[in-house]
């Protein structure tokens, strides 16, 4: 049974080495129309339609484009602002859409740190999932709210006077971030929250249902709090190992969930990373979050990522935490309120302090790092930046894939030297000029 | 007939690629006079699609101005199921060469009403002005096309019942389960083929042996389809050693003899030995000739 094509132009991307099904294939093409991938068997023979137009790889790997789920800004710009007028700040979020694409990002979730209500109802609307292009910017996935139902000993730059527990459940959280949380996962597409903060843990069934990814992070929890977070719906965790209690081995705390041997299985697939060798069931989608992992080398050791990645292969996430200096040189800058000092490795400390507040790498530099630090191959470094993300967010099939059915979002990557450094980037099947 | 014996099953496949590369090339097609090519299915020509592949990337080879005729195809498959023969040919050679949508003619499976398919792809066929080169492989039981033993050899295009042996050699594609495997096909018939200018049948591997000793020793017989062969003007058998396990040693011999003479006397890139000899040259060696395409 043939099926309708749009009479919109092909293309075919020939000379490239694609990464499809976990593995590099060479000899194979990458056709897509539309702005998604398709498979054009059917058209050539019930259509009797070729590529239209060839585009020459000539011989780089071609991947999908990689994806940040935790950004907090760049260039100078702060997700979390509120005083500029609403224009302005629009004009801010496309300047950091479009200069992520360089990165090879195609797709993020912008990060607000913890704020006030009236922060929230002025700067969530603007942040909704919107598409990407090659000249608008890379995809909004919706936003990324991290706190305010955060713990104060974990509170790392966060701003504590805006701080609240969830007492009255749902409506606590209703009431914090306004209106927009109600459109779930179009206005908010990730939620970082401490399950022992009270009524917390109990809402969070309540937050999944509106399509919420519930993310746990900032947090002092142990690991008793961790596991019935978990089983309450929380899907991730947010940058393992940074506002957390330490690893103790009689009190494993949060990063104790990576060792989590009986949670309870999930029933669907969604939203849960992929069994691999070291998931309680091999057969199940594994019960244990996705985690994010900041690779900068600053904030978490060399060592720690290669523990971490080991022993939960199929939930590592790699994100940047960039804030507002991201793509600007050393110096001084503000997030949330507080101000910053930025040292010559790129690292952002509270001025006067030895605390992280977050870090300027990008996510290209995140993805040669993991692979450098934890020895995997190229393909497992690249998913845990494309389709680890894009299966935490439940849209696999769409993001994070070069499947047919998947947007044309891909990065081609120069690996000659050994290390992944981006060449060309593609959004919606068209390429963004630099 | 002519007989070209190779080493082993690369070479093979090598020596079939660059010999339609050079047909082809000789040729000279043009839209209004293409190159019509006859093509099979199945792992013998595998080989020759890869090797084929890579003479088009290198840009010795166009498919610019050919115009291809397949064998066979199941009959009820889903045209996209990933065992169909469209979807063999897609993967094997049509995604990677310039061939143009319109001039690949592969019958219809799912026709509505298949007797009308199959006079429709003769006439496709007339209409062209018939198949140039058409490379087929052959099967155990020495079938051409789905052309089973007990076909006529006069017979046409038509919806054949598959041989039992057929279906247990093709479960390996449908994950070992026989009754998963289509039981209907839509073949060529053996005139169709023989009806080509030049046919070409690809015969590799110890289990072929005893088809290719059938086929061109004894006499023609619907019981081997391939023997239809003996009775074509043009006529070329490309086999590896293996395949030649159960012919004559004076039949190896000789054909192995008379390949060796032809280059030395005729040239070997008088592919279509018409003309005939045009300068006797004395033997250069005694060793297996190089062919200037090879």
């Amino acid at each position: 049974m043939s099926i309708a094509y749009s009479t919109s132009k092909i293309y075919k991307i020939i000379n490239g080495r694609l990464l499809i099904n976990h593995e590099i294939v060479e000899n194979s093409y990458l056709w897509y129309q539309d702005g998604k991938i398709i498979h054009p068997q059917s058209l050539f023979f019930d259509h009797h339609r070729d590529a239209d137009e060839i585009i020459d790889a000539k011989g780089l790997l071609v991947v999908p484009g990689f994806i940040d789920t935790q950004i907090n800004g760049a260039y100078g710009i702060d997700f979390a602002d509120y005083e500029h007028s609403v224009e302005t700040i629009q004009e801010n979020i496309d300047i950091v859409a479009k200069g992520l694409l360089r990165y090879g990002c195609t797709a993020f979730c912008p990060t607000v740190v913890s704020s006030s209500p009236e922060v929230y109802e002025k700067v969530l609307p603007l942040l909704n999932h919107r598409k990407g292009s090659a000249t608008g910017g890379a995809e909004i996935l919706g936003a990324h709210v991290e706190g305010p139902f955060i713990s104060v000993e974990k509170k790392g730059a966060h701003k504590q006077s805006v701080f609240r527990d969830a007492k009255e459940g749902i409506a606590a959280f209703d009431s914090a971030y306004g209106s927009e949380l109600l459109k779930g996962s179009k206005a908010v597409a990730i939620m970082t929250v401490a399950p022992e903060i009270e009524g917390v843990s109990d809402a969070i069934p309540d937050l999944v249902q509106r399509g919420i990814t519930v993310a746990i992070g900032h947090s002092a929890c142990r690991i008793a709090e961790a596991e019935q977070a978990v089983t309450n719906g929380a899907t991730s965790i947010t940058h393992l190992f940074n506002a957390m209690q330490a690893f103790h081995h009689r009190d494993p705390g949060l990063i104790g969930v990576l060792g989590a041997a009986d949670l309870p299985l999930p029933t669907t697939s969604k939203g849960h990373p992929k069994p691999s060798l070291t998931s309680p069931c091999r057969h199940s989608p594994d019960p244990r979050p996705f985690f994010g992992l900041i690779c900068d080398g600053v904030h978490v050791h060399p060592n720690s990522i290669r523990i971490a990645y080991y022993s939960h292969p199929s939930g590592a996430v790699l994100v940047t935490d960039a804030l507002s200096a991201m793509g600007l040189p050393e110096g001084e800058y503000t997030l949330g309120g507080s101000e910053l000092q930025v040292d010559k490795n790129g690292a952002a400390y509270i001025k006067g302090t030895s605390t992280l507040a977050g870090s300027t790498v990008t996510i290209d530099e995140c993805v040669r790092n993991f692979q450098k630090f934890t020895n995997c191959t190229a393909v497992e470094a690249i998913e845990a930046a494309t389709l680890h993300p894009a299966q935490l967010l439940g849209i696999e099939h769409q993001k994070g894939t070069l499947n047919v059915g998947g947007d044309a979002d891909f990065v081609f990557l120069d690996d000659s030297t050994g290390e992944l450094r981006v060449e060309k980037v593609f959004v919606a099947g068209d390429e963004v000029s630099f | 007939m002519r007989l070209i014996i190779r080493e082993d099953y690369e070479e093979v496949a090598h020596y079939i690629a660059n010999y339609i590369k050079e047909r082809i090339n000789q040729f000279q097609p043009s839209s209004e006079r293409p190159f019509v090519l006859g093509l099979p299915t199945g792992s013998s020509p595998i080989g020759v699609y890869k090797k084929l592949v890579e003479l088009y990337k290198s840009g010795e080879l166009s498919f610019q101005n050919v115009v291809t005729f397949n064998m066979d195809e199941y009959v009820g498959l889903p045209r996209d199921h990933p065992e169909s023969y469209h979807s063999f040919m897609w993967k094997s050679l049509f995604m990677h060469v310039d061939i143009v949508p319109e001039n690949v003619h592969i019958l219809d499976g799912n026709a509505p009403d298949l007797d009308e398919e199959c006079k429709k792809f003769e006439a496709d066929i007339a209409r062209v002005g018939g198949i140039e080169l058409f490379l087929g492989g052959i099967g155990p039981d020495g079938h051409i096309a789905f052309n089973e033993p007990g076909s006529s050899l006069t017979s046409r295009t038509r919806v054949k019942t598959l041989a039992y042996e057929t279906i247990i050699a093709n479960a390996r594609f449908f994950d070992g389960d026989i009754s998963k495997v289509p039981k209907l096909a839509l073949t060529v018939g053996v005139a169709t083929v023989m009806d080509a200018r030049e046919v070409v049948v690809i015969i590799t591997g110890a289990h072929k042996a005893i088809a290719l000793a059938k086929c061109i020793e004894d006499g023609v017989n619907h019981m081997w389809t391939v023997s239809a062969i003996q009775m074509h003007p043009k006529g070329l058998i490309v086999c590896d050693e293996d395949a030649t396990l159960e012919l004559h040693v004076k039949t190896v011999k000789y054909f192995k003899s008379i390949e060796h003479v032809h280059h030395s006397l005729i040239g070997a890139e008088n592919l279509s030995l018409q003309g005939g000899v045009k300068q006797l040259r004395s033997p250069v060696s005694n060793d297996r000739p190089q062919t200037p395409f090879e």
